[in-house]
């Protein structure tokens, strides 16, 4: 099981802990997070719950989404995303309920944070690929910041799929994996994550337990 | 800087803290330190000019320079960090720039900083 939540970046700053280190942490806040649906092995073949986060007006959302909302009596959202289960989870959660962030993690534990980096726009391979470009001497002449080669000869005859080149940059899906929880603040439901997640301010993120680390609880 | 969230604020005034003395650039300054030695804590005193200061609420630094054995050594210190336990002001120097960079190219006696005078009025 890797329960997680939906937060909004609020921004960074810095904290010490206990030995007067400073730690650089990403501020986000993740209430209200509403439970809209519960699905069950009997009815849906799997464990899992599915989140809502941020209000939206009614008239905003398509008739299917808000149609979702109204039949189970809830408020309308604009974000949701369903977290299964394991068969053998125990599950208990009610349509309706509010997950809190205390709940669920605990001052260091990992985490992995999904988000949408910030745009950068069409940017060339220098800056999008890490490509090393070419030296500004030794003769070399407005070839500075290129790929080189893109290809060999006859056979292939073709640049191969896939190839690295310029193009739109940012602005896609982002995971930031194995992040320290740093502090969690329940009273304004919000948590402290070590480090930076993708995405400007006030972007929507998704925090949730690290794929690749064992958590005991 | 940029507009912070309230609660991004609220954070970063836990930090903050009331118990400095009003120190200047150019001033002397005894910055006790926690040093943490095995399982036990010990106070270290630094004892330096403050050559430069930095302005950022949480982020404020403050860098401290002393010449120890020949050597001119300087620490940064982060003016909310914990670590530190009290800074006490020394003499107060009389300077006229903000930050006193040019002190590590000098050395003994050229390297001194006049004393204050405060005229009364």
């Amino acid at each position: 099981m890797r329960m997680g939540i939906y937060g909004k970046k609020l921004g960074m700053t810095q904290i010490f802990n206990e030995e007067g280190l400073r730690i650089p942490v990403t501020v986000i806040k993740t209430d209200p997070n509403v439970i809209i649906e519960v699905k069950t092995m009997e009815k849906h073949g799997y464990n899992g719950i599915r989140l809502g986060f941020e209000a939206q007006k009614s008239e905003r959302l398509n008739a299917p989404d808000r149609g979702q909302f109204v039949k189970r009596d809830l408020a309308t959202y604009r974000n949701v995303r369903e977290i299964r289960f394991d068969a053998e989870d125990q599950m208990n959660f009610n349509v309706g309920q509010e997950v809190k962030v205390e709940e669920i993690f605990r001052v260091g534990d990992p985490v992995d944070v999904t988000g949408k980096s910030k745009g950068k726009g069409t940017q060339g391979v220098m800056k999008r690929y890490n490509f090393a470009g070419f030296e500004s001497t030794h003769g070399a002449h407005e070839y500075f910041r290129h790929g080189g080669s893109i290809g060999c000869r006859l056979t292939p005859g073709r640049v191969v799929k896939g190839k690295k080149m310029n193009g739109r940059m940012g602005n896609r899906r982002v995971t930031i994996q194995n992040l320290k929880v740093a502090r969690i603040m329940a009273e304004d439901n919000v948590i402290l994550v070590a480090g930076a997640v993708p995405g400007s301010t006030n972007g929507t993120v998704f925090v949730r337990f690290a794929a690749k680390k064992v958590v005991y609880l | 800087m940029s507009y912070a969230h309230p609660i991004v604020e609220k954070i970063e005034k836990e930090y903050l803290r009331t118990d400095y003395p009003a120190f200047r650039v150019g001033d002397t300054v005894r910055v006790h330190v926690k040093v943490k030695e095995g399982n036990r804590d010990r106070v270290q005193v630094f004892e330096g000019v403050c050559i430069r200061k930095r302005n950022g609420g949480n982020r404020s630094t403050f860098t401290v320079r002393k010449v120890s054995y020949g050597v001119g050594v300087e620490r940064i210190f982060p003016v909310v960090s914990p670590v530190i336990e009290k800074v006490e002001l020394g003499m107060r120097g009389r300077v006229r720039r903000a930050k006193l960079y040019y002190l590590r190219s000098l050395r003994g006696r050229a390297a001194r900083i006049r004393e204050k005078t405060f005229i009364k009025s």
